[in-house]
């Protein structure tokens, strides 16, 4: 079944990992200034897998980005409720003097958590992502979807926050297509344990991707982003289809992609 | 897809996609096989100078016989005054590229991180390597004397420049993807310097120390030639001195020789197994 979604349930906003209040970003000053997102209000729930599709150069990646907090809006405000983002790129930009076991400890690290605290968390992280006894490999000895797999894990491993003040909040995942410069194969086995360890850890993920069948396969909830600017033009509830009606539903939001686009031509 | 299948999909995937490790070359045939070269190269080197010298093309005083000068280098061996040549000459350097090492690296770091020092005496440093240090012995005899103090001088004009541009340029050469993962994993300013900006700046930085030694062992050895005075002591740049004043030839090629040898050998037991290290660990092994 495919619905838009008129209006979401009202839920505490305390609750919401994160909440856009008419977000904007322009990049540039005056006339040249380009206008990456606009009037952009968005929410996700505890909990919730929500996809981002648009075209190419919407402004996933930036909206991905204020998030993140590696960019300030430039209007409207996001509210985030949640311990620190965890964000995969779409590389899985390793660090290359460190091995496996020591990416996934870096944000650790960095956060001054001892080290057999690390150890034994990072090879928890390992066998989550399922490449146990695979810590002690750098990174150019690992497939490009293992690397990828190494990346979430790191992403995971800095949401675990360990100081204290994101304690008892609610985790956000933040992918920019992750999955995108691997080959289908693999991809496919990515997107099975995605779910399967947004299952286990029960984290918000906001998913951007430009691929409609991979964001209606993973997602609760498929947003599609117009282009310059990005606004949010529709919304459908995606959850549990299976079989035909998921084939439906990615003929509908691929129509509409369709249409967004070809509204440019003009 | 049953979960079971998706497993061992993927556990083909990871065991197809795992590299191969090369079978380890025995050691002795790896000792050979880099050994080997340069040896035969050298005594081609000797056969050639040999024959040249028999041939007489020079007289005796322009081209020595290779015997003579071997005997010269056995000479100073078995009187032990090779030793302290060496350390004369070497200590100094090592001191001199020590102090180069901490005055560089802030400076490096600042001229790489604060856009108006870049602007300011960035230029001015990249200028500065080019400039020969050999011709800041005269001002420095002239400021500090006939001492230590401008022998170190000119060796710091010297290093100081190349370590510092060479930290430069492997900052910029950092993607700057990596400082941006840095911050999304929660690194704060100094957190992004020490745990992603100089881990990633490392092979550049050890390119520029490797310049930066040669640089350093140049400068002294000019220093040292042209600042000659009984009370710096004998390194090698004034053994040199010696052999020209005593229109001495051989004594002169020795002392060549044996500049040569420890400038390659403090690189290729220092700074060639340094840069090996570091780049193999991270995958960017040349042929070698
Ligand atoms: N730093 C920047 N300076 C100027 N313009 C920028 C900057 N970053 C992004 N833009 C512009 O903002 C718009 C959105 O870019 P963004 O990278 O967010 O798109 P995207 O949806 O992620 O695209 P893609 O699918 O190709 O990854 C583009 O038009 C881009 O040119
Ligand atoms: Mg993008």
């Amino acid at each position: 079944m495919t619905a838009t979604i008129e209006a979401r349930q009202a839920v505490t906003a305390a609750t919401q990992p994160v909440r856009f209040h008419q977000v904007g970003k322009a990049f540039g000053q005056g006339r040249r200034a380009v206008v990456a997102l606009d009037q952009v209000d968005l929410e996700v729930a505890v909990g919730e897998f929500v996809c981002l599709v648009g075209a190419s150069g919407c402004g996933k990646t930036t909206l991905l980005n204020l998030v993140a907090g590696l960019d300030q809006p430039t209007a409207g405000g996001i509210e985030i409720n949640s311990s620190r983002p965890a964000v995969v790129f779409q590389e899985a930009a390793l660090m290359p003097w460190l091995t496996a076991a020591g990416n996934i400890e870096l944000p650790l690290r960095m956060a001054g958590v001892p080290k057999s605290v690390r150890r034994t968390k990072a090879a928890e992280l390992l066998e989550l992502v399922r490449l146990g006894g695979l810590g002690d490999k750098r990174p150019h000895e690992l497939s490009g979807g293992m690397r990828q797999r190494v990346a979430l894990a790191r992403a995971l491993a800095s949401t675990t926050d360990h100081t204290g003040s994101g304690a008892g909040k609610p985790s956000l995942l933040l992918m920019d297509e992750p999955f995108s410069a691997l080959d289908a194969i693999t991809r496919d086995v990515l997107q099975g344990e995605l779910l399967r360890i947004w299952q286990a850890t029960g984290t918000a993920i906001l998913f951007v991707t430009h691929d409609v069948r991979e964001a209606v396969r993973l997602g609760q909830r498929v947003v599609l982003l117009s282009s310059r600017p990005g606004r949010v033009v529709r919304q459908w509830d995606v959850n549990g289809l299976t079989g035909p009606a998921e084939i439906a539903a990615v003929d509908e939001v691929n129509a509409a992609l369709r249409q967004v686009i070809s509204s440019h031509a003009a | 897809m049953p979960l079971d299948t998706v497993g061992s999909v993927e556990a083909g995937l990871d065991a197809l996609d795992t590299p191969v490790v090369e079978a380890k070359v025995s050691l002795p045939r790896r000792i050979v096989g880099r050994v080997l070269p340069p040896i035969v190269a050298i005594a081609l080197f000797v056969v050639v100078w040999q024959i040249l010298w028999a041939a007489a093309f020079w007289p005796e005083f322009k081209l020595p016989a290779p015997v003579d000068v071997g005997a010269q280098i056995w000479e100073l061996v078995t009187t032990g005054e090779i030793l302290s040549l060496f350390w004369v000459s070497v200590h100094r350097a090592v001191i001199g590229f020590a102090i180069s090492l901490l005055i560089a690296v802030p400076l490096g770091l600042a001229i790489a991180n604060i856009t108006v020092v870049r602007r300011g005496i960035g230029p001015l440093v990249s200028g500065l390597q080019s400039l020969p240090s050999v011709a800041w012995v005269p001002a420095a005899i002239l400021w500090f004397g006939l001492n230590d103090r401008a022998i170190y001088w000119v060796v710091l004009l010297g290093a100081v420049p190349s370590i510092a541009n060479g930290l430069v340029s492997g900052l910029d050469q950092v993607p700057p993807i990596l400082p941006r993962v840095g911050k999304a994993l929660g690194a704060g300013r100094w957190g992004g310097i020490r745990y992603i900006l100089l881990p990633a700046a490392l092979p550049g930085f050890l390119g520029g120390l490797k310049q930066g030694w040669a640089f350093s062992w140049r400068s002294l050895m000019a220093a040292e030639l042209i600042a000659t005075s009984p009370d710096l002591g004998e390194g090698l740049g004034q053994y040199l001195h010696n052999g020209m004043s005593l229109s001495d030839i051989s004594m002169v090629f020795a002392g060549i020789m044996l500049i040569f040898a420890v400038g390659v050998g403090i690189e290729l037991l220092v700074f060639r197994p340094l840069e090996n290290t570091v780049l193999r660990a991270r995958g960017l092994t040349r042929a070698s």
